[in-house]
């Protein structure tokens, strides 16, 4: 990582387009070092490489509607079509329990924040890779990369929220005012998958077999997320221990936010957070510290 | 007047293997690991190569550096440290001002996006604030001249279309300090050349220039300075007409001619003497040649005497990577006889459409047969060199596809195809 005194350079006048005026007053210095052996996150930098966060993530966006004939409608598709199948599989025959709600609407509002994160994970992780030509090309804040890749799905998730709004709709169950808890939980979804997709980023750089892993991963993931039975009703040890895997919480406190469920139980919720802080600051680290080895090995 | 670029001592290491590919597999990592500690190996030694050592330079604000050496120098790795895409192992090195480059061209291109979203997203790549993009935004498509096609999908224009479309955004990026990679500039003749004014521009404007080139002739014309790297250090460091000069007869310099105008000193021994040696196409000497059409190699030599073993002209072609493209050989009935003395210029013909595009150096000699080996009776290492490249238009081994090419050879083949 190399240390640079950017604020100077927001001040400085735009460049004059004619080429003849004289050379620009120069006010922005960059130094070059080696790669620190214990890295920080530099805000100030990332901030001024915010216009090309969003750059970024509008291409992706802008290219994932473009190509995809169906567009818009994968994006509701894909939850909508799991949400038929676990209805009919563990709702119909295995009677699953569903926090005593209409299963396809307990399972729905499990599905979206399940579909947001495990898009975002794989997104994520592939980022680096997918954008070979600009690592090794051009110089910006690699976490720029991996920060697109748990934004753009959140377009996704706005198109398939409008399902629930027909499922509210559907069952005349209307929130009331908690709903405004949902969004810090997709919140804790977001920093959960960057930090894990932070970590499997850089992994993928280093070895290009974990990317196969990570779909049969977050298959798995799924299984231990309760997103087509209810956490609530496990044992209690079992709840406790599951309750290292952030997306528990998640699942729990986005449905008490969209459906008026029971809130997430503190012990349960605080052991979820600390996993999603640790997660994020351990994916953060090995990040940063293979940084500097990205443009060399992918 | 301040420094626009001061470095200090850069370093840098790689390990062996890094350059090529170094990513691999966990699975293969995880059995190697496992190997060792069953069998108490020690890990092995990786091998480390200085692409970079101890560099030391200062530019001041305005000037243009020339920065020359053979492949493998550290030219590429010096200005990769420059904008930051990779780290030194050790110095530092300050800048002030912003850096730009022509080697970023094109970089971000999407093909599904149209020419308008691509400026855009190019700009922002290349570090243009969004307001200055808008700015600068008709300036930029009417020097690209694809007006007409702005809102069509970038997949759908011509490699020719989309090159200049590129170097219009990274022309108007405006740096204080502009990087240049010559070897890394895609596009024809007249693509490099505008890179070329381009940079005179720039550099009359008051801006600070870094170019890194082969040709020995734009980089007198072009640069006050040149820092000669070899080897990963800094061999020369003063006046570019100086330099170029020493450069050339240290031999290290390539050209795509070269004349040896005293038989004494010309390279070879008491049997044969190079004379000279230059690249041809179309019946003119060529630095650059279109990919499409055959090249010739002419190589001019004098026997002195005919008591010697019978000589055949030889050569070998090596793309920029230091890959050997191939070694070829005249195998004619004249050459089984030893040959009366006096010169004879003999020119090998490639193939149009075998050499991929790039940066090529050719080894030209004059052998004889030994019992395993041939016997090299004169000859020069990286004697000449050439650019090869594809006008894009369509009639060539990458069709319409303006992307990048893998391989040493990119061969035009017939295809054929049956339905069943």
């Amino acid at each position: 990582m190399t240390d640079t005194e950017l604020d100077a350079r927001d001040l400085a006048p735009v460049a004059d387009p004619s080429l003849s005026a004289a050379a620009p007053s120069v006010d922005r210095v960059t130094v070059i070092r080696p790669a620190p052996r214990w890295p920080h996150l530099d805000l100030r930098e990332l901030w001024h490489y915010r216009e090309l966060l969003v750059t970024l993530a509008w291409r992706d966006i802008a290219v994932r509607y473009k190509q995809t004939s169906i567009g818009v409608a994968w994006a509701i598709l894909q939850p909508l079509l799991m949400m038929v199948v676990f209805t009919l599989i563990f709702g119909k025959f295995g009677n699953f329990p569903s926090k005593g709600l209409q299963y396809q609407i307990f399972t729905y509002s499990a599905l979206l924040p399940w579909v947001y994160f495990a898009s975002s994970v794989n997104l994520a992780s592939a980022s680096l890779v997918a954008n070979r030509g600009l690592v090794t090309k051009v110089y910006f804040p690699r976490v720029l990369m991996p920060l697109a890749g748990v934004v753009v799905p959140l377009v996704d998730f706005v198109f398939a929220f409008g399902v629930l709004v027909a499922l509210w709709a559907w069952y005349h169950r209307w929130p009331d005012a908690t709903i405004v808890v949902a969004p810090l939980f997709l919140a804790m979804a977001l920093v959960t998958a960057l930090g894990v997709g932070l970590f499997l980023a850089a992994v993928n750089v280093r070895y290009r077999d974990v990317a196969y892993t990570i779909p049969f991963l977050m298959q798995l993931w799924m299984f231990l997320s309760g997103v087509f039975y209810a956490f609530s009703a496990l044992p209690e040890w079992a709840q406790l221990v599951l309750a290292v895997n952030p997306m528990t919480t998640v699942i729990d406190g986005f449905q008490w936010g969209t459906l008026g469920t029971h809130p997430p139980e503190l012990d349960k919720a605080m052991i979820s957070v600390g996993a999603t802080a640790t997660v994020f600051v351990v994916g953060l680290w090995y990040f940063r510290r293979s940084e500097p080895r990205f443009a060399d090995t992918i | 007047m301040a420094s626009a670029i001061a470095a200090e001592e850069l370093s840098k290491r790689y390990r062996i293997g890094e350059l090529q590919s170094a990513y691999g597999t966990l699975r293969d990592s995880l059995v190697s690991a496992a190997r060792r500690a069953l069998r108490r190996e020690h890990r092995p030694r990786v091998a480390e190569v200085w692409a970079l050592r101890d560099v030391s330079f200062v530019v001041p604000e305005g000037e243009v550096l020339g920065i020359i050496g053979r492949n493998g120098a550290g030219k590429s790795t010096l200005l990769k440290i420059l904008t930051r895409i990779t780290t030194p192992t050790s110095g530092r090195a300050t800048i002030r001002g912003r850096v730009g480059s022509l080697l970023e061209v094109g970089t971000g291109f999407h093909p599904e996006l149209t020419g308008r979203e691509n400026i855009f997203l190019n700009g922002s790549v290349l570090g243009m604030r969004r307001r200055e993009i808008q700015q600068k935004f008709a300036e930029i498509v009417e020097f690209s001249g694809v007006e007409k096609f702005i809102d069509t999908p970038v997949k759908r224009y011509s490699s020719g279309m989309s090159v200049r479309l590129a170097f219009a955004v990274a022309a108007h990026l405006e740096p204080e300090i502009l990087l240049v990679d010559e070897v890394l500039a895609v596009g024809d003749a007249e693509f490099q050349r505008r890179c070329l004014g381009r940079m005179e521009d720039l550099s009359r404007s008051g801006r600070t220039v870094l170019f890194v080139s082969h040709n020995m002739q734009a980089v007198t014309q072009l640069c006050d300075r040149v820092l000669w790297l070899d080897g990963g250090r800094v061999v020369g460091d003063g006046p570019s007409s100086e330099l170029v000069a020493a450069y050339l007869q240290s031999g290290h310099g390539s050209s795509s001619s070269r004349v040896w105008p005293d038989l004494e000193t010309a390279p070879g021994d008491e049997l044969v003497r190079l004379v000279h040696a230059r690249v041809v196409q179309d019946g003119k000497e060529a630095a650059a040649v279109d990919v499409r059409r055959p090249v010739g190699i002419e190589i001019g030599f004098h026997v002195l005497h005919r008591d010697g073993p019978p000589v055949f002209p030889k050569l070998k072609v090596v793309d920029e990577r230091g890959d050997v493209a191939f070694n070829a050989m005249d195998t004619s009935p004249r050459w089984h006889e030893p040959a009366t003395p006096g010169t004879y210029v003999s020119t090998a013909w490639i193939p149009g459409n075998l050499l991929n595009e790039g940066f090529v150096t050719v080894h030209v000699a004059v052998c004889s047969l030994g019992l395993t080996k041939l016997v090299h009776h004169a000859g020069m290492h990286d004697a000449l060199s050439f650019h090869v490249q594809d006008p894009g238009e369509g009639d060539s081994a990458r069709g319409i596809f303006a992307g990048q090419w893998q391989g040493v050879v990119r061969p035009l083949l017939e295809w054929t195809t049956e339905e069943r």
